[in-house]
């Protein structure tokens, strides 16, 4: 938590790796309130009501009818985000996982397989690792470091997205923090979600961790150079996944050895 | 540990439209929603020290998963996450169960 105003916001960095201003330090400003914004222009539709409560003073309680969705603010940074990047025609995937499932194995080999610009948003709590590795696959890459957080959420790749200013036409990769819970619920703008699984984590993932999976545009089942020495039912999975999900696409790769990546590059396209 | 985010949200949510001098905050949290209410209930405690919201009782009402089925055209109850119908199909549309609302608050 933050140290000057208890706001969760507070170990966020955005990190540009072998930019000048590396130590980007406390992200946001103080004096902001508790709005976590610090751009306030995207108002939702929100009344007035305490101007009127201030002139209420002398009844006892009385019930304010509010109705507005808890993460409100959130979905409507993400919406802007979404119209930010659709005006530049950039495809924005949001790539949640276990941590450990290959995620950013799979970003390098993706920059090398495709035409397109790629740039990444790497979001992990803490070390500029992942970004590192994606800089030296010959992509740009913004680090986020969450601290305590175990999700990247939209305001947090707004400023992501200042950073790494992704040219026209391209595609952005926002590498969610390693998590099969919190990520599902937090709409960061993207254009569409992927889980990525590995066959070392085991088959029963879409029962235990349902949320992510019902959210998810596509399923990349990673590590499958690996089948031969665990017991992973490909079929169970994509049967329990498509329960939660109907539609749910999914995808065996490699990574490592590169085996059916163009199933994932064509879904890319 | 997303409920803390989520309590951070409903302190500044209702810090926004109230100016804070509040005794309870009801939410509406749908069983399919992705949250807990009882670490919610802990977290917003948390959340809500030092501000304007401290002391106040958060009040939770879950909401059930409903779900409609397309084809044998019946609404159900859903028991878990599972968009399924007893009839079998997949064909389902979810009605109600990822609320996550403030519902209203009791102003002092």
């Amino acid at each position: 938590m933050c140290s000057t105003c208890g706001c969760g916001e507070a170990d966020v960095r955005v990190t540009t790796p072998g930019a000048a201003s590396d130590a980007a330090g406390h992200g946001h400003g103080h004096g902001h309130g508790h709005g976590h914004d610090e751009n306030h222009s995207h108002d939702e539709s929100h009344s007035h009501d305490h101007v009127h409560l201030e002139q209420d003073d002398e009844l006892r309680t009385h019930t304010l009818e509010l109705e507005v969705a808890v993460l409100a603010k959130n979905d409507g940074l993400a919406a802007r985000n979404r119209a930010w990047l659709a005006e530049r025609r950039i495809t924005a995937l949001n790539l949640m996982s276990s941590p450990g499932a290959g995620k950013t194995t799979l970003l390098e080999r993706t920059i090398a397989a495709t035409d397109r610009a790629v740039s990444v948003i790497e979001g992990d709590q803490e070390t500029l690792f992942d970004a590192e590795r994606i800089r030296k696959a010959g992509a740009r890459a913004v680090q986020v470091n969450t601290g305590a957080g175990c999700h990247l959420d939209a305001t947090m790749v707004s400023r992501a997205l200042e950073q790494l200013r992704p040219e026209r036409d391209s595609i952005v990769f926002i590498e969610n923090v390693g998590n099969l819970v919190c990520p599902a619920l937090f709409d960061l703008g993207e254009l569409r979600k992927v889980v990525v699984i590995s066959v070392t984590e085991g088959d029963d993932k879409p029962l235990k961790y349902p949320h992510m999976f019902a959210a998810a545009d596509l399923v990349v089942i990673n590590k499958t150079d690996l089948l031969p020495y665990v017991d992973f039912d490909m079929e169970r999975l994509t049967v329990d996944a498509r329960k939660l999900n109907p539609l749910v696409q999914v995808v065996p790769v490699s990574a490592k050895t590169g085996e059916n990546l163009d199933a994932w590059l064509t879904w890319l396209t | 540990m997303h409920e803390l985010a989520i309590a951070e949200s409903v302190v500044s949510t209702v810090l926004e439209r109230t100016g804070g001098r509040v005794s309870v905050v009801r939410l509406r949290v749908g069983r399919m929603s992705g949250v807990v209410p009882d670490a919610l209930v802990f977290c917003f405690e948390l959340a809500a020290a030092g501000t304007a919201l401290a002391g106040a009782t958060l009040e939770i009402e879950e909401q059930a998963g409903l779900a409609h089925c397309r084809d044998c055209d019946t609404d159900f109850s859903m028991r878990d996450a599972f968009l399924l119908c007893d009839c079998g199909s997949a064909d389902v549309e979810l009605l109600s169960g990822r609320e996550l609302q403030v519902t209203s608050v009791e102003v002092v």
